[in-house]
């Protein structure tokens, strides 16, 4: 029975991926691409590629990916929703304790204190895109200035104004930066 | 905290968010940030770092995750149901079409362009959303804080530390802050 197959591979990817994004990736490679073989190693790089260019969690991408291909639409469909369980259960059950339990003490003192580490993994994320766009790497030590993209620059700078001072609309910048740094691109 | 929510708002934004944040899980808690807290005010700043850390540490994407979370805090269970259908039907819908067209799709000039100046935009809306949240740590005027705020930065950016590490020592943090001022409160 396929479908149960590939509803219980995406369940373990689910709730063992911890820390998200490219930590699912060797999970998906070992059950998906060694374990049962759904995907060839070729594939598995292409679905790599392919989550990094579309929006969406690359578990949930790579669900739609390998449920379509191994049964169609609904395989598409049960591999996300095996992907998602285990989400919905422990963030539901995490959810209920927050509302709950905010309001004491302890719990207000541990979530303060915790604030400052995610506005600095926010910004560290921030940071890594931002050097992606402007030098094509993320990683400090590899930057040379010289490969500073000037029109990624003006673009990053136009934006934040922007964002900043008239308070433009996130969806509508990503969407700007894309059509006007393309033309420019094309034009210059 | 019963808020006047509107579900087909909810699911109209979520959907939205899901279908034009690339670069990840953080993107998309700066644009649920923007959208939700600043402009339609169903949750509050602190609130929303709150349900980025736990939403972290749980297993599971973390856009997904958050999802849930706001869901569950803004609408109840009907809200999780809305927010996470939103966030999953754009991915499920965009990678069905593009698994069919792969090979036309990666090799294209234009999208690869578009995908990398698109960057710059999605680097500007997250910077503006930290400001933002950096603004109001360093307002509390708890310098231990700001100053393990800027700690955490250099350990994440530059020492690669895993964002659940990070969460879980100042969780303990935390619990140990707590008890060090409630004994001298009590002294």
């Amino acid at each position: 029975m396929i479908y149960l197959q590939l509803f219980f591979v995406y369940l373990q990817i689910g709730a063992f991926a911890f820390g998200g994004g490219y930590a699912a990736m060797p999970l998906i490679q070992s059950l998906v691409v060694e374990g049962k073989g759904w995907l060839t190693m070729a594939e598995f790089a292409d679905l790599t590629t392919i989550a990094e260019m579309t929006p969406g969690p690359i578990a949930v991408n790579s669900a739609t990916f390998v449920g379509q291909k191994m049964a169609g639409l609904p395989g598409a469909v049960i591999c996300t929703l095996g992907c998602i369980l285990p989400s919905l259960i422990i963030v539901l059950i995490l959810a209920y304790l927050y509302t709950k339990f905010s309001n004491l003490d302890i719990v207000k003192k541990v979530l303060g204190q915790m604030r400052p580490a995610v506005v600095a993994m926010i910004a560290s994320a921030g940071m890594g895109i931002l050097l992606m766009g402007l030098f094509g790497t993320s990683v400090f030590a590899k930057i040379q200035f010289s490969s500073l993209r000037l029109i990624e620059l003006c673009v990053f700078i136009v934006c934040f104004i922007l964002l900043r001072c008239k308070k433009a609309g996130p969806i509508q910048i990503i969407f700007l930066s894309a059509v006007v740094g393309t033309i420019l691109y094309c034009v210059l | 905290m019963e808020k006047k929510i509107s579900y087909g708002k909810l699911f109209i934004e979520m959907l939205k968010i899901s279908t034009f944040t690339f670069g990840g899980g953080f993107v998309i808690i700066g644009m649920m940030q923007k959208k939700f807290c600043d402009e339609l005010h169903w949750v509050s700043d602190e609130e929303v770092l709150d349900m980025t850390a736990i939403a972290q540490s749980a297993p599971g994407a973390l856009a997904v995750n958050s999802a849930i979370i706001f869901g569950y805090r803004m609408g109840g269970i009907k809200g999780v149901l809305v927010s996470t259908l939103a966030t999953i039907l754009p991915p499920i819908v965009i990678i069905s079409v593009i698994c069919n067209i792969y090979d036309a799709f990666s090799t294209n000039k234009i999208i690869q362009i578009a995908l990398q100046v698109m960057r710059a935009g999605v680097a500007a809306v997250i910077m503006d959303v930290v400001l933002g949240m950096g603004e109001k740590v360093f307002e509390t005027k708890d310098w231990i804080n700001v100053c393990l705020m800027i700690a955490a930065f250099i350990a994440s950016w530059i020492f690669k530390v895993s964002s659940i590490t990070l969460i879980l020592l100042f969780l303990c943090l935390g619990v140990a802050r707590y008890f060090i001022e409630r004994k001298r409160v009590q002294a």
